[in-house]
């Protein structure tokens, strides 16, 4: 089924907590593994420990709904985004792993005229800005995926749709395991069920982390905890424009692969594709409170499925296996924040909202640059923390998931 | 699943309601440098009890004040 030849994941777990290391990362997840994973392999910086407080990817790269897309609002996130979709295609040749990464293409559905124009725009921006994207009509989209209703089951009919061919999906855990094993490969320390208690401060410099099993000495502490970041971030007196709201999905029972596309309404507030394993998977926007809560809800359930069936009448006939909820965090502006944060030593990647997944290589990437060179890469200056305070928003809602 | 007790209608989910933001942020770390960043883009974030106010939409369409555990999700 694959080329690569699949044998058990490497992954080679320290006994013991040193006291010092040149890079202590926080978060075990997507984003922290792969600047751990880029740190070693492209900068040979290889004193790193991921400090992990459950196993790795346990948090949100567990829980997030594999999207990879690179059709964003502003050219800043298109320019960052195309870079992790490039980063993706390369990453099983890279690790030497199969991360079930698919290219499927992506339909961002319009039903109003309102919806064409932000389809059509959203087609134009990419296309100039490198995210290959264009506007199909209804035709072409019955061609790409003939299980959609172009009637909208008589309340949404299908107008329009912007087209993003490269769009793709990967096995979550996959992604995470690649990383952590190709960065324990090269040296880094991954330490699990490991809780940080506090972080260790001279003045206004974090000098390291306090956690459950000792306290660790380390030249750059980086921050890449989603959902937690608000708590970790306040030990050092560190406020952040963060809000944590869930975000529900879920899957149904397997079946026979038949739904090549993935599929997306912003009018609908869903998307949905097939898995490897041949669930459909189907997600939609965040629950408008904020909570750390990992509960789903059926009232949550009953409503996007209307919604989704309205499109994709055929999942009338599936089973619903399995529903979750993720912790999103969300900044004002929707795009995510990277960078320094003002208290030296202390680095962090955060605002990952609904985009987090399809971010990890590039992410990765770019912080580990920041951390061997201690210069902002200039793919990601625009993300800096600071451009709230300079008034420097990256708006970029109409690019989130569903919103 | 969040359920809220509205004052006037009673125990309902939380489809019904629209969440009405914490009120401002509290005085005591508000850095006065930074007023205008505070209001523009930061938010509390809280881990725990949360002192909310919430609108009943599909309901008495009245607004009131709920107490709510963001780590559980849980009424208090």
């Amino acid at each position: 089924m694959n080329e690569f030849v699949e044998s058990r994941v490497r992954l080679t777990w320290p006994d013991r907590l040193r006291s010092e290391y040149d890079v202590v990362i926080l978060g075990g997840g997507g984003h922290g593994l792969a600047t751990a994973y880029y740190l070693a392999t492209r900068h040979g910086i290889r004193d790193v420990a991921v400090i992990e407080r459950g196993y790795i990817g346990s948090g949100n790269s567990g829980r997030n709904t594999t999207v990879i897309r690179a059709n964003y609002g502003v050219p800043e996130a298109i320019r960052f985004y195309q870079r992790s979709l490039e980063l993706f295609q390369g990453l099983e040749e890279e690790t030497g792993r199969w991360i079930m990464h698919k290219e499927k293409g992506l339909l961002w559905i319009a039903h109003t005229e309102m919806g064409l124009r932000a389809e059509r725009a959203r087609a134009a921006l990419n296309q100039a800005y490198g995210a290959e994207t264009v506007f199909i009509g209804p035709d072409e989209i019955k061609e790409i995926c003939p299980q959609i209703d172009l009637a909208g089951g008589g309340r949404y009919p299908v107008m329009g749709a912007s087209y993003h061919p490269r769009g793709a999906t990967a096995r979550h855990d996959r992604v995470v395991w690649a990383l952590a094993e190709g960065a324990m490969q090269n040296g880094v320390e991954v330490h699990q069920n490991t809780t940080v208690t506090g972080l260790k401060l001279s003045g206004d410099r974090v000098t390291g982390v306090k956690t459950e099993r000792g306290d660790i000495s380390a030249g750059v502490v980086m921050m890449a905890l989603g959902g937690q970041v608000t708590m970790v971030a306040s030990m050092a007196g560190l406020r952040l424009p963060i809000r944590s709201h869930p975000l529900q999905a879920f899957v149904t029972n397997h079946y026979q692969p038949g739904l090549d596309a993935i599929v997306a309404s912003t009018e609908l507030l869903f998307y949905a594709s097939q898995t490897a394993r041949g669930e459909i998977l189907i997600g939609a926007e965040i629950d408008r409170q904020p909570s750390y809560s990992y509960r789903s809800s059926y009232g949550f359930l009953s409503s996007c499925a209307g919604r989704a069936l309205a499109l994709l009448p055929f999942l009338a006939d599936l089973r619903v296996l399995r529903q979750w909820a993720g912790i999103c965090d969300m900044t004002p502006d929707y795009s995510p924040v990277m960078g320094p944060t003002g208290r030296e030593g202390l680095l962090v990647t955060t605002g990952w909202g609904t985009w987090g997944f399809k971010a990890i290589p590039a992410g990765g990437e770019a912080m580990a640059q920041l951390i061997a060179t201690g210069e902002v890469p200039e793919l990601i200056a625009p993300f800096g923390l600071d451009r709230f305070a300079r008034d420097l928003p990256l708006s970029d809602r109409g690019s989130a998931g569903t919103q | 699943m969040l359920y809220l007790t509205c004052p006037n209608c009673g125990r309902r989910t939380v489809e019904e309601f629209r969440y009405g933001e914490i009120p401002a942020i509290p005085e005591s770390i508000t850095d006065p440098d930074a007023r205008d960043l505070d209001r523009g883009f930061m938010r509390t974030n809280p881990f725990g009890p949360s002192v909310e106010r919430w609108f009943h939409d599909y309901g008495c369409r009245r607004w009131f004040t709920v107490t709510r555990d963001t780590s559980t999700d849980e009424v208090l």
